[in-house]
């Protein structure tokens, strides 16, 4: 039987970290898809062993240097659960600025940097910018407001220093988040440009069924915590992720796949956000939603683009009223005391549900992590994804088949650093 | 004349060193105007390959794959930077070369396939030679911004050499160590984050690696005056930076 290699993109650009794609015609009518990620493994699970609860959000938030405050922020979560610490309003709402402001930074390097160079044809960014230096200014000026949120809340973009188990080390005054806020109402104001742009890409479009997973949070469109719920009537608690969605090994990738318990791939991630939790989507976002005639829910992967940007309206809208409202909290942080026991947390990167589980032991030592990213509960989905479109693509010439796998891939925001920091880790003592 | 031939590498790290380039929103276009970007795969598509005028590097080597891959670009660049903790030092993944890696890999992996992992993690100027570090995890954008300005000059960028602790002072942040016990290595880190965690009240935890002239021995006795322990001092030490020559001998000796 012959064997036809349709598509082997060798290193993939513009995605975070290092993965290749491969696509054979079998000769038996199946083709084969491989994802094949070969960022070498950084065994952080491993490394939390021994180390003292205190230490984990800083260590947890080099997993990634584009998502580090959805690391901290999960992390918290789950420890903060277990020493019983009630974080202040205040402070709740700090870090979901803090967290808007991530989403706002790494959406907008997806939507232009990563993924538009696909829809107009050119190589990168600076190609897009020759072409249209108005664009690319205006997407910087957006990822630059991310950034800065951050910044202020945290000290710095990536990997910031400011959260601490309790709340924070220090927080902002008013005016340093206030301060930010003409910036921030300018764009409000030129976003809908940034969104009509968006939709205007001639998107592909593949329809198929699929399992949508994201978090549920009644107050808020799902940030920085929430239960579990899925398009097939999941509700879970954090706690109860274990037992529903089960990782699993691949022999081409160091990153493991997951799959739910009833066995199939499952999608999590912006899609999932905007079709289970759209009620409580910003009411802006979903003005331009039904102008872009996109209505939940939302199957279609090669959507994803236009709900990020959707999410970036939402997520600056939230921070333009959350920040009128705060006020400096009385103490930026409550104290705790560590307490053995396992925990469990989980929150919105800007990819989808990040799941810490930790367990502690009575003198505040990590005795054993867990960690599932977004990127590698993606990667059984974006194969599945990648067959159903094989037709499609082995049809097409070479430079295209390249291109069309490359943005069903893309559709995902795929962060392999991430996918691949996290590796099962049972030990067997013999 | 030609501009400068750019290329960006990722090694084992989190990508946000990289990203700081991307980062700099207000002069990423500029720059990118004035060099020749011949391999940056995380923006670009474009792939020229070598030769590079500037390679910069982020990333420590943990596998076979990356020895062979950081020799090659060695071999085709003119000038090979080291950009981050991981590339200078070795990272958090380094931390594994004081367990045994047997014990984590098989853990993770029964059968051992597709992760060919050396025993350790270690930084770049370990296996070739490097012409300019860019400190720090993540790196400085400033930091990051004054060696392109100089480079791009055709000057040789300088990058100060003292420790947080200057920073701190200039801050006017009272001593953590002195004022409360809190333990921190802003005496024997390298400058370039300005002071931020000392100036939120937390010790600080060495992004930047030792400073120059450091002096851990008697930095060690001098926070046992203040009631904080050896101990205390190796977890600290055991962070980004721990295969830097300075904390890796003090580590090796005392811990």
């Amino acid at each position: 039987m012959t064997r036809r290699i349709v598509v082997d993109t060798g290193p993939m650009a513009r995605v975070e970290g290092e993965g290749s794609l491969s696509i054979v015609e079998t000769g038996n009518g199946v083709p084969e898809v491989r994802l094949n990620i070969f960022e070498p493994p950084r065994f952080f699970e491993a490394l939390l062993r021994g180390r003292r609860a205190e230490e984990v959000p800083d260590i947890v938030s080099r997993i990634c240097g584009i998502c580090p405050v959805a690391y901290q922020i999960t992390s918290l979560n789950a420890l903060e659960g277990l020493f019983g610490v009630m974080v202040d309003e205040q402070v709740r709402r700090l870090r979901r600025i803090l967290y808007y402001g991530e989403w706002i930074e790494s959406h907008a390097l997806h939507i232009f940097m990563l993924a538009a160079p696909d829809f107009m044809q050119v190589p990168d960014a600076v190609a897009m910018a020759e072409r249209d230096p108005g664009l690319v200014k205006g997407a910087l000026t957006l990822k630059r407001l991310g950034n800065n949120l951050v910044s202020a809340i945290g000290g710095r973009e990536i990997h910031p220093v400011s959260l601490k188990i309790g709340g924070f080390y220090k927080a902002p005054s008013k005016e340093a988040l206030t301060s930010l806020l003409p910036e921030l109402d300018r764009l409000r104001g030129s976003v809908q440009r940034m969104v009509a742009f968006v939709s205007s890409l001639e998107r592909p479009s593949l329809e198929r069924e699929t399992t949508l997973v994201c978090l549920h949070d009644p107050e808020h469109y799902a940030i920085d915590r929430g239960e579990i719920v899925s398009n097939q009537g999941d509700r879970l608690v954090p706690s109860a992720f274990e037992e529903n969605f089960e990782e699993y090994e691949v022999e081409y990738s160091n990153a493991l796949h997951s799959r739910t318990k009833r066995g199939d791939s499952y999608m999590v991630g912006p899609l999932a956000r905007f079709s289970l939790n759209y009620d409580q989507l910003n009411p802006a976002a979903r003005a331009m939603a039904r102008e872009a005639g996109l209505r939940p829910p939302i199957k279609d992967p090669f959507q994803s683009i236009l709900v990020r940007a959707l999410e970036i309206v939402h997520a600056l809208e939230e921070t333009a009223m959350e920040v009128k409202e705060y006020e400096e909290p009385t103490r930026p942080s409550v104290p705790f005391k560590a307490k053995a026991g396992t925990c469990y947390g989980a929150s919105e990167a800007p990819r989808g549900i990040l799941y810490h589980s930790y367990t502690v032991n009575g003198r505040g030592q990590v005795e054993s992590a867990k960690i599932v990213p977004p990127t590698s509960q993606n990667l059984a989905r974006m194969e599945d994804d990648l067959r159903i479109l094989a037709p499609r693509i082995m049809k097409s010439g070479a430079d295209e088949a390249r291109r069309l796998s490359e943005m069903a891939i893309r559709n995902y925001d795929p962060c392999i650093s991430c996918a691949t920091h996290f590796l099962r880790l049972d030990i067997r003592r013999t | 004349m030609a501009k400068p031939r750019l290329g960006v590498f990722k090694f084992s790290s989190c990508d946000g060193c990289q990203l700081s380039i991307l980062d700099a929103e207000d002069e990423l276009l500029e720059i990118l105007d004035r060099v020749k970007l011949a391999d940056f795969l995380e923006a670009s598509s474009t792939s020229e390959g070598a030769p590079y005028d500037i390679a910069l590097v982020e990333g420590s080597i943990s596998t076979e794959e990356e020895v062979e891959r950081i020799v090659r670009i060695r071999k085709e660049s003119k000038m090979l930077v080291a950009l981050g903790a991981c590339a200078t030092s070795g990272g958090l993944q380094a931390l594994r070369n004081w367990s045994s890696l047997g014990l984590f890999e098989s853990a993770v992996y029964p059968e051992p396939k597709v992760a060919r992992s050396l025993e350790k993690a270690l930084p770049i100027g370990d296996f070739v030679g490097v012409d300019f570090e860019l400190r720090g995890c993540p790196v400085s954008k400033a930091q990051l911004l004054q060696f392109f300005a100089a480079t791009l000059r055709g000057t040789k960028p300088r990058l100060p050499a003292s420790a947080v602790c200057f920073e701190c002072k200039r801050a006017g942040n009272p001593c953590l160590v002195v004022a409360g016990g809190t333990p921190c290595l802003g005496p024997v880190t390298a400058s370039g984050c300005g002071a931020l965690c000392p100036s939120r009240g937390r010790g600080c935890y060495g992004c930047f690696g030792p400073s120059d002239d450091t002096n851990l021995d008697s930095y060690a006795s001098w926070l046992s005056a203040h009631k904080i322990d050896r101990s205390t001092i190796g977890l600290l030490l055991k962070g980004a930076n721990s295969q830097s020559p300075e904390f890796r001998r003090w580590i090796e000796k005392n811990d």
